[in-house]
């Protein structure tokens, strides 16, 4: 049975409150994971773990946070800004993701405010259904 | 691994569970200033003994090839002090695993009966208390950290950590 988008975004705020020891009122839509919530990348494997366990489903890491494996590249990473073939490549790799704000400034100190809660939401959404 | 914090293993399945033993000594120095008076063994060699033991799980389920390095600590819970004479046995058991890390959940007892301590004074099953609960997170670090090289040799799995596995047949798969 499909779950419905609230049902969704309240068990990836617990998994979130667990896995980065926060508290539920601070994980909304629209935090950022690693800005807003602190997290680190060795939290973004726990919390890959963590969803699989409470969804039932296997998540390949690359596909919800596909960032990681793209910037020693220099193809996509060029003078601390993304090129405009790595903003191409998120597009395609991270559909679940809001890109418009990053695409104005591709500046890659600010790659980490893509990771919103609300993106995790939409990649489980697109999965489950 | 440079110093070992475990005695020996007492059960071992590959790439599932391991149960290993700590007996814990007022002849650990540490244990004279912590406290004076009142030695208890400190939380964070609890926490140390887990990730040897759960680590040596996680490097032997891909035969220890992997540089497998704690990377977090999810969950440490203590309910109990470790005082000087206590056997420790240390449960953990395996997650899940990928090719870039994983994730154990473990606990550790004190008393009742240890399989293969059937001498000795090991007590009956009810005796049992629990210390700890501890759930840890592991990198297998060449996998997982963007550009960084590290040495070729696999630096903790070193030979110094061979005597511990010899005896639960797992010494013939280390490199």
């Amino acid at each position: 049975m499909a779950k419905s988008r609230d049902e969704i975004f309240k068990e990836v705020q617990a998994v979130l409150v667990d896995a980065l020891g926060v508290d539920e009122e601070e994980v909304k839509p629209e935090s950022t994971l690693m800005g807003d919530l602190g997290a680190e990348s060795i939290d973004f494997l726990d919390i890959v773990f963590r969803l699989e366990k409470a969804f039932g489903f296997k998540i390949a890491r690359e596909e919800l946070f596909p960032i990681e494996t793209m910037m020693s590249n220099p193809e996509f990473v060029k003078d601390g800004k993304m090129t405009a073939k790595g903003i191409a490549e998120i597009k395609a790799k991270m559909p679940h993701t809001d890109l418009s704000a990053f695409e104005k400034n591709p500046d890659m100190n600010k790659l980490g405010d893509l990771f919103t809660v609300s993106s995790i939401v939409n990649y489980i959404e697109t999965k489950i259904k | 691994m440079r110093w070992i914090w475990i005695d020996k293993f007492v059960e071992f399945e590959s790439g599932k569970r391991a149960v290993s033993v700590k007996n814990v000594t007022l002849a650990e120095e540490h244990l004279h200033d912590h406290f004076p008076g009142f030695p208890v063994m400190p939380e964070s060699l609890c926490i140390e003994a887990m990730a040897q033991t759960a680590g040596i799980l996680v490097g032997q389920a891909r035969n220890f090839e992997e540089k497998v390095i704690l990377a977090k600590i999810k969950k440490a819970v203590f309910f109990d002090f470790v005082k000087p004479g206590d056997t420790l046995r240390l449960e953990a058991t395996i997650e899940s695993i990928t090719a870039e890390a994983a994730s154990t959940c473990g606990k550790i007892t004190c008393g009742g009966s240890t399989p293969s301590t059937s001498s000795g004074q090991a007590g009956s099953p009810q005796d049992e208390k629990l210390i700890a609960e501890i759930d840890l997170m592991f990198s297998h670090i060449d996998k997982n950290i963007a550009g960084k090289e590290f040495p070729e040799e696999n630096f903790v799995f070193t030979d110094t950590f061979k005597m511990l596995i010899r005896g639960i047949g797992m010494e013939n798969k280390t490199k």
